[in-house]
């Protein structure tokens, strides 16, 4: 990582030129989402909407891969955890999140061998070093942590650790888009894609999308300057009617995308009919563990009882989710919901729009 | 969903930590004096007036990049104790070791104490020695105490910004609390990343012979500058205007941040200070910081603003505008 670079993205001067061409551009009224934790995040911190003019609203999709795993998959979490000899490994974004009765952050608490690791092979490495434990990893996130995930399983199926396994709750972003397209009441009028899933599945994992739908796409980086870019190339596409699946972020992103993690998800998993939070069941939406590497398979090797998960009463967070509601229009958001005490993930994850809203919006 | 269990998330320094403090401890041990809530007590007792503190330590691992536990023990009650303006006297030293920790180890962490000690220009007078089954503690945790004496016409507390006041950092951000995260998980980058533990007390001396218009002291440890910032802005009833690009981080530090999904603003500083100095005396404050070692890269990072009382919000390098709030939890480290 060279920081200078970075830099150049945060470089005032580019900002307010951008800036200025967006509000010079932008006449309509126009919603755009971007379906990206990340995005969210780099919005609000770099105060993005602030400096925006009244004509564009920025909508914050499923994009934080927290947020959008279903309650019966947290509650499935929880539940594995609670078994004999089992070590659960996690990102730590999941530890807070509630579950219908408990949170992995309570359970261990209350004793559970629950690890937080920034690496799946670093769960690995603690299966390795306890023979005696099953180590099971929580698999949450998008198209760009699958494969090293998918990697993890290949490497423990070739080294034989037997007692490795994943609980697969991916989830994939192009049938989220469709889903999206799909319900009524969004209105959308463009997509800032996400810089990271698309260096995965390129440019061209999103063709079938736009070629479909006609809508402006930017795939954007993730510094200010990037995304004040995506949203005037999106402004200018909306206002002179040509929409384009444009690539504003080639210094990371190529057309076909990473070709070996696609391979080695592809090996690894299947798509599957997956729930969203908030949304429901979205077709092909998700990946399954093929059935060579069921030994490796959690869900294969636990007798994993969740019974009936509910989601919080008044929790808006599928709508927030979708974009038909604002945290604020919530009415649990910072009255009962806050991010001591989260009732919906939303409010858990440093990605999750309710968080970012709580923290870093002006009121 | 509420917990009748204590949570890594109560030891954070934010909100819930805060939480715990005002309702579980300040009810019962109510009084004036620790109602301030400043870095350390402040109390006057025959015609003086004294700063009192106390601290523990448990950082893992106790050896890193730039100091361990027992300088880092030394600094942080000195710091402490500068921080309420006064001059650091005597400290006291409390050692629980977990049964079968390495001698040598301990003579490290001893001799690293007795040379901060040195440093800082006081002086080990009390201390208390346990040793518990393996696995009662990790390792090593200490705990050190300490008094010093404020001069006449020095009079620093959290509840004294004042609006116009400007907000000096001494240096930059978070250098702590990343060199220790990245330690733990075992992550290592390009430019090694280092804790920027040090005593300020010598510092904050200098800086009162430029001028006494100091009106609040606060080192920004656990929690980070976001987290002590919104506690002065709560305390002293004001808003707090911070600029982005003024604020002081280095290259590593930025990256590690970036790579890591943390945020600057919360993480541990253990050898930085913020300065609320009136608008005419700033520079001259400044100034006298850039000539100690410890402040060289000091910086005016904001100023005490008349929006948004309570709050503290911060101008974005694009111009934009948004809310810098206390910190929930512990940070977590993110997904992708």
């Amino acid at each position: 990582m060279t920081l200078k670079h970075i830099e150049e993205y945060r470089d005032s001067e580019i900002a307010e030129k951008l800036i200025k061409k967006i509000i010079n551009t932008s006449k309509r009224n126009i919603r755009l989402m971007e379906v990206c934790g990340t995005h969210t995040v780099s919005i609000f911190r770099s105060g993005i909407r602030s400096v925006l003019p009244e004509t564009i609203s920025l909508l914050s999709g499923p994009g934080c891969p927290v947020c959008v795993t279903d309650q019966a998959e947290v509650d499935a979490f929880i539940e594995l955890c609670r078994m004999d000899d089992v070590i659960v490994a996690t990102f730590g974004d999941l530890m807070r999140v509630p579950g219908t009765k408990s949170s992995l952050q309570k359970e261990s608490a209350g004793g559970r061998d629950i690890r937080v690791v920034y690496s799946t092979f670093d769960a690995l490495e603690i299966a390795k070093k306890n023979p005696d434990k099953n180590v099971a990893f929580l698999g949450v996130g998008f198209e760009t942590t699958a494969p090293t995930i998918a990697a993890s399983i290949l490497s423990a199926a070739q080294t034989n650790v037997k007692n490795f396994s994943v609980i697969s709750a991916h989830k994939l972003v192009p049938p989220a888009l469709e889903a999206l397209m799909a319900a009524e009441k969004i209105n959308i009028g463009g997509f800032i894609l996400p810089g990271h899933v698309s260096v995965i599945i390129g440019v061209k994992g999103y063709q079938a999308f736009f070629d479909r739908h006609q809508i402006p796409c930017v795939i954007s980086g993730f510094e200010p300057a990037d995304i004040l870019h995506a949203i005037s190339v999106l402004v200018e596409q909306i206002e002179t009617a040509k929409p384009v699946l444009e690539n504003a972020y080639p210094r990371a992103v190529t057309f076909d995308g990473n070709t070996k993690a696609q391979q080695i998800l592809n090996d690894v998993f299947e798509p599957a009919d997956v729930c969203w939070r908030g949304i429901g069941v979205i077709p092909q939406s998700g990946l399954k563990i093929r059935e060579r590497y069921a030994a490796h398979d959690a869900e294969n090797l636990f007798d994993l009882q969740v019974p009936d998960a509910q989601t919080p009463k008044g929790c808006a967070c599928g709508e927030i989710l979708t974009g038909t509601k604002t945290p604020p229009e919530c009415a649990l958001y910072r009255k009962v919901c806050t991010p001591e005490d989260p009732v919906g993930p939303c409010m858990v994850s440093t990605e999750g729009t309710c968080a970012a809203f709580y923290k870093y919006h002006t009121a | 969903m509420k917990t009748d269990k204590i949570l890594l998330d109560h030891g954070s320094g934010g909100k819930i930590s805060h939480r715990l403090l005002k309702d579980m401890m300040l009810p019962i041990f109510d009084n004036p004096i620790l109602a301030e809530l400043n870095d350390g007590a402040i109390f006057d007792l025959r015609g003086m007036r004294f700063a009192f503190s106390t601290d523990s330590y448990t950082v893992d691992p106790i050896f890193f990049p730039g100091g361990n536990i027992g300088d880092l023990a030394i600094n942080g009650t000195v710091n402490d104790i500068a921080m309420c303006g006064a001059t650091p006297i005597y400290l006291s030293v409390g050692l629980i070791i977990e049964e079968g920790f390495p001698i040598t180890d301990l003579g490290k962490i001893l001799n690293e104490m007795g040379k901060a000690a040195q440093k800082a220009g006081v002086t080990v007078i009390t201390g208390d020695t346990k040793v518990v089954p393996k696995g009662a503690v990790d390792k090593i945790f200490i705990n050190t105490s300490g008094i010093g004496l404020i001069p006449q016409d020095i009079n620093v507390a959290s509840h004294h910004a004042r609006l116009g006041d400007k907000i000096i950092l001494s240096g930059t951000m978070a250098d702590h609390g990343i060199t220790i995260v990245t330690q733990r998980e075992g992550l290592s980058f390009e430019t090694p990343l280092s804790s920027d533990t040090a005593p300020l007390n010598h510092m904050v001396k200098e800086m009162f012979s430029a001028s006494n218009d100091i009106h609040v002291l606060r080192d920004p440890t656990r929690g980070g500058v976001g987290t002590a910032l919104n506690e002065i802005a709560e305390q002293s009833e004001v808003g707090i205007k911070i600029y982005e690009e003024n604020i002081p981080l280095t290259s590593a530090v930025a990256a590690a941040c970036e790579l890591l999904g943390f945020d600057p603003l919360y993480l541990a500083n253990e050898g930085k200070l913020l300065a609320f100095v009136t608008y005419e005396q700033s520079e001259v404050v400044l100034a006298a910081m850039r000539a100690n070692p410890y402040g060289n890269a000091a910086t005016i990072i904001g100023e005490v603003v008349d929006e948004y009382p309570g709050k503290v919000f911060m101008q974005t390098r694009i111009g934009g505008r948004r809310i810098v709030d206390m910190l929930a939890g512990e940070q977590l480290p993110r997904i992708c």
